[in-house]
C-alpha cells in the first residue's frame, strides 16, 4: 500500500487553514496544520511533513524566517514548500523563490490553483 | 430559450464556424448570448435571434456565433506537451534551420495562453527573437484580450510556473501583463479556420488543440488538410492530448500524446483529402 503523504499548512487564520486542507485532503494528501512558523518548525522536527503550505507573514515567527530555519533541520530541505500569501510584489515574491520555495500562491486561490501548483512541482 | 432557438443557434454555428453544438449547452448558449442581446439593445435572447431571423445580418450573425463557441484555455494547458516541446522539439527544429528560424501557426488561440506559453519556450532558445508565431481564432474578443497580453490573478496561476511569471510578467494593478518583446514575437490573426489558409505561410510547429474536437466531421476533415498544408516537410503538428485525428499518412506518432512528426519522405497531403481516413488511435 502506498504510504499517505502529509502536507503541513501553515496560516495564522483558522479560516484559510481549513479551506486549505480540506483542498490538500482532496488531492490526497493527509492534512495537519500550524498556526505560525515556529508551531510548523516544531511539528517538522517531529515528524518532517513530504509538502508544506505555507503563509508568509505570520506572529510569532514569519513564512520566511520558518523557511530558512527548516533548510538548517536534518532532512529540513525534503519537504517542498509552497508559499501561499496575499503578498504579490513581484520582489517579495522572488524573495520567497530565493529562501528555496518551489512554487508560490497569490492568495485568493481556489482547488484549481493549488492542484495547477502542486503538478508543477511534481507533488501530484 | 426554446429548443427552435436552440436549432437556430446550432444551425447558424454550425454553417458558419463547423462547430457542433450539443442540446445540453442551451443555459451555457444562453448566458453567452445575454450580452450580445444587451449591445443590441433588445429585450432578451428570444428577441435577439428573432431579430436574425428576419434579417440575416452578416455582422450580428458572426457575433452570435462567436459568443456561442467555448475559448476555456490556460498557460502550458497539458503540462508534458509543453516540456517536450520546450526541451526537445524546438531546440530540434531550430538546429536545423541555418539561421534559427522558425514558425509557429497556432490554430484556435482563444485568449492567447497557448501562444505565449510557446513564445516563453522560445526564450530559453539561442536566437529568441527568430521564432515567429501566428496565433488564429474566429474570436474578435478573445484576440483583443491576447493582443494586450493582460491576464488576471487567476489567469497567471493556472499552469504558470512561477518563474515564468516572474521571468515574463510585469504586474498591473491587480493583473499581469507579458512583456512587449514576447508580445512582439506572436502575431494575431482573426480568422475562420473554415477559410483558406494558404496566406498564412508556411509551418515549422502547428498547434491546434481542443478545436478539432468541437468539429463536425465535414469541417474536421477540412480543417486538418489546410493544416497538413501549412506544415512545412519536417514539421510537428499537435493536436489536444485526447484528440485522435485522421491524418494522412505522411504523419506519424510523435512521442507524446497528441504530437505528431510530418515525414519528409511520404508524400504530401493527397489531392482527395476530402475523404476522412479513419480515426487512428496511439500508443
Ligand atoms: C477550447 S479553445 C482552445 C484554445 C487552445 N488551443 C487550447 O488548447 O487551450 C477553442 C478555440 O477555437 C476557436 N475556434 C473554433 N472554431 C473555429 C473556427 N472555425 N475558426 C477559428 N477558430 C475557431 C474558438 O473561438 C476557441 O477560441
Amino acid at each position: 500500500m502506498k504510504r499517505v503523504r502529509t502536507c503541513l499548512v501553515v496560516d495564522d487564520s483558522r479560516v484559510m487553514r481549513k479551506v486549505a486542507i480540506r483542498i490538500v485532503e482532496q488531492l490526497e494528501f493527509e492534512g495537519v496544520e500550524a498556526g505560525d512558523g515556529l508551531e510548523a518548525l516544531t511539528y517538522c522536527r517531529a515528524a518532517m511533513p513530504d509538502a508544506i503550505l505555507l503563509d508568509w507573514s505570520m506572529p510569532v515567527m514569519d513564512g520566511i524566517e520558518f523557511l530558512r530555519r527548516l533548510r538548517a533541520e536534518p532532512d529540513g530541505a525534503r519537504p517542498v514548500v509552497v508559499f501561499c500569501s496575499a503578498e504579490s510584489r513581484p520582489e517579495r515574491i522572488r524573495l520567497a523563490i530565493d529562501h528555496g520555495a518551489a512554487e508560490y500562491i497569490m492568495k485568493p486561490f481556489d482547488g484549481d490553483i493549488i492542484a495547477s501548483k502542486f503538478e508543477a512541482v511534481g507533488l501530484i | 430559450m426554446t429548443p427552435a432557438d436552440l436549432d437556430f443557434v446550432a444551425a447558424l454555428v454550425r454553417a458558419h464556424a463547423g462547430v457542433v453544438i450539443r442540446a445540453d449547452k442551451a443555459f451555457f448558449i444562453e448566458t453567452r448570448l445575454g450580452p450580445v442581446a444587451r449591445r443590441e439593445k433588445v429585450p432578451g435572447v428570444p428577441a435577439l435571434l428573432e431579430k436574425l431571423r428576419q434579417t440575416p445580418d452578416p455582422v450580428l450573425t458572426r457575433q452570435v456565433v462567436e459568443a456561442t463557441l467555448m475559448q476555456e484555455t490556460s498557460f502550458f494547458r497539458d503540462r508534458a506537451v509543453f516540456e517536450r516541446i520546450g526541451k526537445v522539439l524546438l531546440p530540434e527544429l531550430a538546429a536545423r534551420r541555418p539561421d534559427g528560424r522558425l514558425r509557429v501557426l497556432c490554430a484556435g488561440c482563444a485568449t492567447g495562453q497557448e501562444a505565449y506559453s510557446i513564445a516563453m519556450l522560445a526564450t530559453d532558445l539561442a536566437a529568441p527573437a527568430a521564432v515567429e508565431i501566428v496565433a488564429v481564432d474566429f474570436g474578435q474578443f478573445p484576440l483583443e484580450k491576447a493582443r494586450t497580453g493582460l491576464y488576471t490573478h487567476f489567469e497567471v496561476q493556472r499552469g504558470l510556473p512561477i518563474r515564468r511569471l516572474l521571468a515574463h510578467f510585469d504586474k498591473i494593478d491587480e493583473n499581469w501583463r507579458i512583456r512587449a518583446d514576447l508580445r512582439q514575437m506572436v502575431q494575431w490573426v482573426e480568422l475562420n479556420l473554415l477559410d483558406d489558409l494558404t496566406g498564412l505561410g508556411n509551418f515549422d510547429l502547428v498547434l491546434c488543440r481542443n478545436v478539432l474536437g468541437s468539429l463536425t466531421p465535414e469541417a474536421q476533415t477540412r480543417v486538418l488538410a489546410s493544416l497538413e498544408a501549412a506544415c512545412r516537410p519536417d514539421a510537428v503538428l499537435v493536436v489536444g492530448a485526447q484528440e485522435t485525428p485522421a491524418l494522412s499518412a505522411a504523419f506519424r506518432p510523435a512521442g507524446s500524446p497528441g504530437l505528431w512528426q510530418r515525414s519528409p519522405t511520404v508524400a504530401p497531403v493527397p489531392s482527395s483529402a476530402s475523404t476522412p481516413v479513419p480515426a487512428r488511435t496511439q500508443a
